[in-house]
């Protein structure tokens, strides 16, 4: 396999509901590009993304339940690991 | 100061699809349940005869001996729509999850006397895979009908299983406090004990039934028809005067839902039975043939539910069940 | 007694499994026949891991909520005459594409899915199956909904399902949804959920739906986005499955490299209609097909090829084909829709200046060199009152029923791409060498193939002139034809007042 890595993303609607979502990518994946597109927001990043509840939660201000991710969801791209805490994006 | 709301008024140019004008006229808009299950399902000019069944097309009349002039004759009395229908589950569902938090955080199952916490061991966590059975079953009569209709109200009716399934199975875990024991000897007495053996032998013979709409009679109307008011509520009535109204807490979605579920299959009773003296002597026979071997099959479980009672308990719903059915013009 | 804390993993599991069991009064052969006879080996059903883990409680509670919002956008849509929102109502003649041609598709993988969600062995595998066929049910559903409002306004829109199963074109999407539902469970999965869902379906609503934003059409925004919620979830499966069956046996790869080869090129000549939908339909387009190409297929679907490389596979046969053919398919079918106008179910029209400049920069290679010549040839012809439309009926591709006009963009891009083969003592006609390796794998399934022209010239379809033909597609006159003058465009003129006139004039 080349040491390249490929570019994983996430797509979410452009709403309120995906702000903290959003933010919280940001702080945990500094080298993310998130880009505003009509009605969507699309984050990208090299091999690896990750939204964290805790950090939305912070953001949020109140208990944040992984799975509500899906309601704003556009659409993906990796192989998905999602726990409680985590939702987590990657190629192998 | 008066608020004015004006909307701009422009004339439609009509106020339904096609097919709906074609079927309920053209004064008025459709229904959001027309819209949805009405003519979806493609009927003719089919490409390619399926691998495994050269016999019929990817959509066929003839997979079930009943015959309808037209298949959009049975409307669900819910009109139920997706949207309709998981926001009416989704109501449920958050009393159920209530009611489960409530159980859980009161400890309540530690007042249950032991004697009736064994009787749902016994009793009511083997249904989960009665209830599997029937998510299957479901799915199957959604894989084979005809009509957008059907398929839709198959697949709703499918999940539902699905999701009481899983509310068994969240029962049989509080009672253990999330340990698999109940679960496990459940699955033991499912697959083993002499008393549900009846029962597993005729589900797994609904598994290979060739025809969509007797699968829909056995599962449907006469399982159902019997287990629901069966255990689901004479049952769970002596539970709760044995000190177990816990347990009805828990199974209040399933309670409801069979009082739901009771309207849709009565109306298809009804409409396919008046199509034609064919379709009723069919439905008839079928009803005739599952209802001896269902019964016969449950009267163990009975037996065990309400002792001396019980086979009295299941001749009670037995006549229940065919007096309601003839009531929709089955006779058996 | 305190309870035991269930993680969610353990907690699904025990929602989602040991509920079935071995059957034992019936053979499970019996119970489940349909899931052996492709050759796919499954050695252990267990193995099958979902990536989400939705029990019926939150598929209820999410779902739910996603539909009430929905339904809000929907009904104050339809209250505040949102149509009228419109960039022009010539976009429309996407979503009359859009209906007719894709929420059909919704309603076959919907029973496609059931039809897995019983059939499948693993109860794992079996679920998944069935949170996709009834999401496929809802998208059909919503599909209907929301267009119900523009069908109360415009022509087009009246008989979806009806023309489904007979025009010329829908036979595109019909044949490769039956296609699919036609084949066994393990081939129709690798067919929607892989090939469809997860290569290629990002390139239908991704950007089709952004399109939908960009030109004012805030209820297709609203169902495309919300149905997409449900996309990621398929997609995933899609990518799961695959990796299920390489991972289950070694000779599973053969089998689905060809699924793989042979669906993909089926779903990518079905992309040709959103190619000509996104560059010509929309208004205002914010992104070209070959730029959604280029980051939905090249670059993603590069990277996914390269993760699942471990396994043996390759990225799908005359993928660099497509990539050649991407700078030319929507201006190809485009120019059949004009020339066969008075045949289509939706309006047609001439790109303008100012889209034809577009085109320029989006298509440098391409479209001033091949196309623009052509668009500007018919709108003098137009304007001198010489256009005709085109007589006779077009040949189609045995396979994927696409009228021949796509061409030897490798070599000879005014060349059009032409392939033949015998089966039968009959001579079978081809648009790529994609479809031709199709028929030859399995010509007992294409023969059967039930080809609009063809049945036309049989005098199936209402009778032998075009009048009859259109009657027998239930397409109403003012449906068709260019769409200055239409009856769409006069109301749209009513709206907006004569003095603003429209891109198109």
């Amino acid at each position: 396999m080349s040491n390249k890595k490929n570019t994983v993303f996430l797509i979410l609607q452009d709403n309120e509901d995906a702000r903290p979502i959003i933010e919280a990518v940001e702080q945990d994946n500094p080298d993310a590009n998130i880009q505003y597109q009509p009605g969507m927001v699309r984050m990208e990043a090299a091999g690896r993304l990750l939204v964290n509840r805790v950090t939305v939660e912070e953001n949020l201000g109140r208990e944040w339940d992984v799975q509500e991710l899906h309601l704003n969801l556009i659409s993906l791209a990796g192989n998905i690991d999602e726990d409680e805490d985590k939702f987590e994006i990657s190629w192998h | 100061m008066s608020i004015e709301i004006s909307a701009k008024s422009i004339t439609p140019v009509r106020l339904a699809y096609g097919n709906l004008e074609r079927r309920f006229g053209d004064k008025k808009p459709a229904s959001r349940y027309q819209e949805a299950v009405y003519d979806i399902q493609p009927t003719t000019n089919f490409q390619y005869r399926p691998l495994w069944d050269k016999n019929h097309d990817i959509y066929d009349v003839s997979k079930t001996a009943i015959v309808m002039e037209d298949w959009y004759s049975f409307a669900d009395p819910r009109q139920y729509y997706y949207g309709s229908y998981t926001i009416a589950r989704a109501k449920q569902q958050e009393v159920a999850e209530h009611n489960f938090a409530f159980v859980d955080k009161r400890d309540l199952f530690d007042a249950v006397p032991e004697a009736v916490k064994q009787a749902v061991r016994n009793i009511l966590i083997p249904l989960r895979h009665v209830e599997w059975a029937a998510n299957m079953n479901n799915c199957q009569i959604t894989d084979e009908c005809y009509g957008s209709n059907f398929s839709s109200v198959g697949m709703f009716n499918a999940m539902d299983r699905l999701g009481m399934a899983q509310y068994v199975t969240r029962i049989g875990l509080l009672l253990d406090g999330n340990e698999e024991a109940t679960l496990d000897a459940a699955k033991q007495a499912w697959m083993e004990a002499p008393q549900w053996q009846g029962l597993r032998h005729a589900i797994e013979d609904m598994f290979v039934l060739d025809d969509w709409f007797e699968l829909m009679v056995a599962q449907n109307f006469v399982l159902d028809g019997l287990i629901f008011p069966l255990l689901y509520d004479r049952f769970e009535k002596k539970l709760t005067q044995e000190g177990g109204s816990t347990i009805a807490m828990l199974t209040e979605f399933m309670d409801d839902w069979y009082k739901e579920t009771v309207r849709w299959t009565n109306a298809l009773a009804k409409v396919t039975a008046k199509e034609s003296a064919e379709n009723q002597a069919l439905l008839s026979g079928w009803v005739a043939k599952w209802t001896d071997r269902l019964s016969v099959a449950l009267e163990p479980i009975a037996i065990e539910a309400f002792g001396d009672d019980g086979a009295n308990e299941l001749v009670e719903v037995k006549a229940e069940l065919l007096d309601r059915l003839a009531k929709q013009g089955v006779t058996v | 007694m305190p309870a035991k804390k269930l993680n969610l993993r353990k907690r699904y599991e025990l929602l989602t499994r040991g509920m079935g069991w071995e059957t034992t009064y019936q053979k499970m052969d019996d119970v489940f026949p349909y899931d052996s006879f492709e050759g796919i080996k499954i050695t252990d059903w267990d193995k099958w891991e979902d990536p989400f883990r939705l029990t019926m409680d939150s598929y209820w509670k999410f779902q739910a909520e996603k539909e009430k919002k929905l339904y809000a956008v929907i009904d104050s849509f339809a209250q505040n005459n949102g149509q009228t929102n419109l960039a022009c109502a010539s976009y429309l003649s996407a979503i009359k594409l859009f209906i007719t041609g894709v929420t059909p598709l919704e309603y076959g993988a919907h029973r496609g899915f059931a039809h897995l969600g019983r059939h499948f062995r693993g109860d794992g595998a079996r679920i998944a199956c069935q949170m996709q066929a009834i999401d496929e049910l809802r998208h059909a559903q919503t599909q209907v909904h929301t267009i119900s409002h523009y069908n109360k306004h415009f022509s087009g829109l009246h008989d979806p399902f009806h023309q489904f199963d007979r025009v010329w074109y829908l036979s595109v999407p019909k044949s490769f949804v039956e296609d699919a539902m036609s084949s066994g469970p393990f081939e129709f999965i690798t067919s929607i959920s892989f090939a469809f869902e997860y290569v290629l379906t990002n390139l239908l609503f991704v950007p089709f739906m952004s399109g939908a934003a960009y030109n004012g059409d805030m209820a297709t925004v609203t169902f495309g986005f919300s149905a997409q919620s449900d996309e990621s979830r398929h997609m995933t499966l899609g990518l799961e499955i695959i990796k299920f069956m390489l991972e289950q046996h070694e000779d599973n790869l053969p089998i689905i490299q060809r699924w793989m080869d042979k669906h993909f090129w089926r779903a990518y000549r079905l992309l040709a209609l959103v190619a000509a939908m996104q560059d010509y339909m929309l208004t205002n387009s914010p992104m070209s097909w070959k730029e959604a190409w280029d980051v939905y297929f090249v670059e993603n679907g590069g990277a996914l090829f390269e993760d699942l490389s471990r396994y043996g596979l390759k990225m799908p046969k005359y993928h660099e084909l497509a990539t050649a053919e991407s700078d030319h398919i929507s201006h190809q079918v485009w120019s059949v829709f004009c020339s066969l106008g008075n045949a289509t179910g939706f309006h047609t029209f001439l790109p303008t200046e100012e889209k034809m400049d577009w085109l320029s920069e989006k298509y440098p290679d391409t479209f001033d060199k091949y196309y623009r010549p052509r668009f500007e040839y018919w709108a003098e012809q137009k304007k001198a009152g010489t256009f005709e439309y085109q007589k006779g009926l077009p040949q189609l591709c045995q396979v994927c029923q696409i009228p021949m006009v796509f061409t030897e963009v490798q070599t000879d891009p005014m060349q059009i791409s032409y392939r033949v083969t015998e089966h039968g003592g009959d001579k079978y006609h081809f648009c790529s060498d994609g479809c031709k390796d199709i028929f030859e794998f399995e010509p007992e399934k294409y023969v059967q193939a039930w080809l609009p022209v063809h049945q036309i010239y049989q005098g199936n379809c209402g009778g032998p002139t075009l009048p009859e033909v259109l009657d027998w597609y239930k397409f109403k006159p003012e449906d068709s034809g260019d769409y200055i003058g239409s009856k769409d465009y006069q109301r749209w003129q009513e709206w907006k007042g004569a003095d603003k006139k429209v891109k198109q004039a």
